[in-house]
């Protein structure tokens, strides 16, 4: 369990099957895991495990497979927490995914503490995850829902942030990494100019858990939602953090069965945090499938993983520079594992058709975050992201790709 | 010929380069709006008609995609001058052509210049594309109230 193994990715990509596969008859570039990850067999390997041998019902049976069930599923739970450096594991309440993370909040913690006159504020360059259900929540309550604008690059205007912080404002709701321009947001200074005025934080970690280590703690984040699909578990599970205070003082989400403590018609009182916030069987091999992933990433190491994706960018940032056609949408100092590009005279979407005539798997479209599309004037980019298994030889086949692109559209 | 030159044929890089008809019409008798929310492709499609349902003059603005303008603006080439039925009837075969079995070869009788979009087929996630300006023809020639949608 050496996270000091130097990193190879010639071995690391021995772990993902997928890579063994060719697309069209060539080798399999994959430049889409912002959308999405690719799994390490363990991952897959541990579910089919689990689901031959193991599986029962978790947190109810009174029979052994139910109890060491619940045991694999509790001990993921630990894992998650661990990864986040959370402090106690009854703060990671098991959702669907990251989007549903946010919604628990707009809907129990925001119809609390939301009113006529009171505020919300977000970034311009959210996801629409972390846009709409503040909308809905803003329609009901009478909130206004305030965003700080951004720059050029894709950052944040510098110091907007902190002045649109007010009395009015009862939460900040902020990604940490852009999914549509890669910026990295200055997420622990941002909460500390929030709590400075009394103000909670939840972040949308969703692009920041695959790609760097994240520590709740040492950021100070009230809630903190992540996917487990984009961190190389599987699809169907996400995560929030919250703190246990804040958790605790939080009306349920959803009702039904496990988010009880007693039922009869006349009253129901609610079962502790966190299966105050988990009605219904969730996922169970999901869950634990999602603590291999996260067992097989704390192998390698998060910081092995911050290097070697770092210097991917930065040699893929200065390879599409070679090409003066190709313009580079998000240029933050503070960047992660995403590439969002246009091509003058070529729409994205037939970027997208001539890579994927290569083997080579980009997104092409608005990134479900239109309002930074609408920010930068166009429709949508082409997007290559990144992740630890990618290569730069999967780079010299993008930019063969776009040399291709160019053939058509030049 | 490989597939992308079968997808991306001259006749189709031209009219996405310099699309026929394109602008707007001072006021016309139809208007219909579609929208591709896939790739956020948008479409506006201006037509005169004279009494018996026969476009006299029509124009289109919008943004999107190789595919998608040329397949606007090929239609508008060809609708010129026919009647709602023949235009609907066009769209038909149109739609045959583009959504067909990919392992087959589409028939392009009565397509006339819009057999260039027969290399689609190949493509499924690019149907849409070629068939947004249709479903927003036929929303113009309908008079439907609802933007035509991919959808
Ligand atoms: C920044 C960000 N937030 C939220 C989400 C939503 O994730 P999910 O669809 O898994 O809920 C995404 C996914 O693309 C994202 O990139």
């Amino acid at each position: 369990m050496s996270a000091d193994r130097p990193f190879d990715v010639r071995s690391v990509r021995r772990d993902f099957p997928i890579f063994e596969q060719t697309m069209r008859g060539k080798p399999l570039v994959f430049l889409d895991s912002a959308a999405s990850a690719q799994k390490p067999a363990a991952v897959a390997e541990r579910m089919a495990d689990f689901y031959k041998h193991e599986y029962a019902s978790i947190h109810r049976g009174v029979y052994q497979l139910s109890e060491a069930a619940t045991f694999e599923f509790e001990k993921a739970r630990g894992k998650i927490a661990r990864f986040i450096n959370a402090a106690n594991p009854h703060e990671i309440i098991i959702t669907r995914n990251a989007t549903e993370s946010i919604n628990l909040v707009a809907w129990s913690w925001g119809r609390k503490h939301l009113g006529t006159d009171d505020e919300i504020l977000i970034t311009g360059m959210e996801h629409h995850a972390n846009i709409v259900p503040w909308q809905m929540l803003c329609q009901e309550t009478g909130a206004e829902l305030r965003v700080v604008p951004l720059l050029e690059d894709g950052s944040l205007e510098p110091g907007a942030f902190e002045a649109m912080l007010n009395e009015r404002t009862r939460l900040a709701a902020l990604c940490h990494v852009s999914n549509a321009l890669g910026t990295v947001n200055p997420m622990r200074e941002m909460i500390a100019a929030a709590h400075a005025q009394g103000i909670p934080v939840l972040v949308d970690g969703a692009q920041a858990a695959p790609h760097m280590a994240v520590d709740v703690q040492d950021l100070d984040a009230d809630f903190y939602a992540i996917s487990a699909h984009k961190v190389f578990g599987p699809s169907g599970v996400g995560v929030l953090y919250g703190k246990l205070a804040l958790l605790e003082a939080m009306p349920p989400y959803q009702g039904g069965g496990s988010m009880i403590h007693t039922v009869s018609f006349e009253k129901t009182t609610y079962a502790e945090v966190p299966a105050r916030f988990e009605a219904g069987t969730p996922d169970i091999a999901g869950v634990i499938g999602f603590g291999e992933a996260l067992d097989y990433l704390e192998q390698i190491g998060m910081s092995a993983i911050e290097a070697w994706e770092k210097e991917l960018l930065d040699y893929a940032t200065d390879r599409l520079a070679e090409v003066p056609q190709v313009r580079l949408i998000g240029t933050a100092a503070n960047k992660a594992s995403v590439l969002s590009f246009i091509i003058e005279g070529a729409h994205p979407h037939d970027i997208g058709s001539i890579l994927d005539q290569e083997g080579i798997a980009i997104r092409a479209g608005h990134h479900c975050a239109q309002p930074v599309m609408e920010r930068f004037g166009i429709p949508a980019t082409a997007r290559a992201s990144l992740a630890f298994y990618n290569t730069k030889e999967d780079i010299d086949v993008l930019v063969r790709g776009i040399h291709r692109v160019l053939e058509f559209f030049g | 010929m490989d597939d992308l030159r079968e997808l991306y044929q001259t006749v189709i890089l031209d009219h996405n380069k310099a699309p026929r008809n394109f602008g707007e019409l001072e006021d016309p008798d139809r208007q219909a709006d579609g929208h591709n929310p896939l790739c956020g492709d948008r479409l506006t499609l201006h037509l005169q008609l004279d009494e018996n349902d026969r476009v006299v003059d029509v124009k289109f603005s919008g943004q999107g995609c190789a595919i998608s303008t040329a397949s606007t603006s090929l239609m508008t080439e060809y609708a010129l001058g026919k009647t709602k039925d023949e235009i609907l009837a066009t769209k038909a075969l149109f739609h045959e052509l583009v959504t067909g079995n990919p392992n087959e070869e589409g028939s392009t009788d009565g397509l006339g210049k819009l057999a260039v979009f027969g290399g689609v087929r190949e493509f499924p996630a690019r149907v849409k594309c070629a068939t947004l300006a249709w479903h927003t023809m036929e929303a113009a020639l309908n008079n439907d109230e609802q933007p035509a949608t991919t959808e």
